[in-house]
């Protein structure tokens, strides 16, 4: 047997540079008052959701993924050569092959990165993030681009009392590269399919097409499962997460949960009894829940208004349609 | 050793009071969690938590629906409770 020579990858990786984009038109409540039978008041106190933004039609999924990787790249202070891998998460890119990442890559002018994308839900970007840190430490890229992007408006039914506020569109991008410090903690992930009635899509394309259902498919959940599941089941995974990386609650500065639901993420700090001192990403109530965006989204809100700094210690979780969930502590850039 | 009727309506009157905020002599038997007690659907799934850890039940989300009253979710209680 021949001896094959062990790829060489980095001690560790981190978090180096992170980008947003959120789509220039801004949506109030008023607009989805036009098509439910509810008040502002009531989306408010059931979501802490003010406003949402909406893509145009230029504002394609790999436009708004160009824009905030131009950010997170920038930030990072590296070239787009340097880019080893592109790693794309979306549930709502409508043109399944090729995957998006190679367009991404190829305008963001990598050098031929390794690009694909994931299905992972609103948990899609802690699952990018786990592989990008495999890659860098097992040694097949140097840097690699993570991106949560969604246009989850294109798959939102404005009919549904339930849901129709909830979902708004954008990206936010992470430059995840070496380090000689783990700064990114052990990965809490996992899937539950058990459960995946309670978040989905309506009807699958085919039944679409072949006119079975009129109706265009849409993003449909179970409310009360999904608020028991995210808020209980999700505070042991987060606590899990503290516990790998060896953090305990008062080391923590920053809590980024994905934006789901303003009153989710009220009931995890409760439930977890996180320290005051912590500060808690509260992006939904301006940007809606934007799935796999919703993470790296928020983490750039709170550098970019000062709430959070480099450096501090972040407490990540995602969680969503699967069921999946993936929790890990980081080193905000 | 199970809760009796009056046990449980006093257990989910300092919930439903910690939760939401309601004084506890306003949770009566006959009282709707969403229509009189301001118990929304979201506040509804952390009552029943609190609940389940109180009187050492399992309330399923598909059962959680059919809780309207606190006459409703103290019958279910004494009827499953370990």
């Amino acid at each position: 047997m021949s001896k094959i020579k062990p790829s060489k990858g980095a001690p560790y990786a981190r978090i180096l540079g992170v980008g947003g984009y959120r789509p220039t038109r801004v949506v109030p409540n008023e607009v989805i008052l036009e098509t439910i039978d509810s008040s502002d008041e009531w989306i408010r106190s059931r979501s802490g959701i003010e406003t949402r933004h909406w893509a145009s039609d230029e504002e394609t999924v790999a436009a708004m993924s160009v824009e905030a990787s131009g950010k997170a790249i920038a930030d990072a202070g590296i070239s787009a050569e340097q880019i080893g891998g592109v790693i794309v998460s979306t549930v709502s890119h409508f043109k399944q092959t090729p995957a998006v990442a190679t367009e991404i890559a190829d305008k963001l002018g990598t050098n031929k990165a390794a690009a694909f994308d994931i299905s992972a839900g609103c948990a899609g970007f802690g699952y990018g993030l786990t592989l990008a840190k495999g890659m860098i430490v097992e040694g097949s890229a140097e840097y690699v681009l993570v991106i949560g992007v969604e246009r989850l408006s294109d798959l939102t039914d404005l009919e549904d009392r339930a849901t129709a506020f909830l979902f708004g569109d954008g990206a936010g991008a992470v430059v995840v590269g070496p380090s000689q410090e783990p700064m990114i903690g052990p990965t809490v992930w996992g899937s539950e399919g058990d459960k995946s009635e309670t978040i989905k899509q309506t009807v699958p394309w085919t039944d679409y097409r072949s006119g079975e259902v009129a109706k265009f498919p849409a993003i449909t959940q179970e409310g009360q499962a999904v608020f028991r599941w995210a808020v209980f089941e999700m505070a042991k995974v987060a606590q899990q997460a503290l516990d790998a990386a060896g953090i305990s609650a008062n080391d923590l500065d920053v809590f980024i949960p994905h934006q789901a639901n303003e009153r989710i993420i009220d009931s995890m700090v409760k439930t977890l009894k996180l320290p005051q001192h912590v500060t808690v990403a509260r992006d939904v109530r301006t940007t809606g829940n934007t799935s796999a965006a919703s993470i790296p989204l928020a983490m750039e809100r709170l550098l970019a208004t000062g709430e959070a700094k480099s450096g501090d210690t972040a407490l990540l979780i995602g969680f969503g349609a699967g069921l999946v969930f993936a929790a890990t502590v980081v080193t905000l850039p | 050793m199970a809760a009796t009727q009056e046990e449980i309506v006093e257990g989910l009157a300092e919930i439903v009071n910690e939760i939401a905020g309601i004084p506890v002599e306003d949770v009566q038997l006959d009282k709707s969690f969403t229509d009189d007690l301001d118990v929304d659907s979201l506040s509804m799934v952390e009552v029943v938590v609190a609940a389940e850890e109180r009187f050492d039940v399992k309330i399923p989300d598909e059962d959680v629906k059919n809780l309207k009253t606190v006459g409703d979710a103290t019958d279910y209680i004494l009827k499953h409770q370990g």
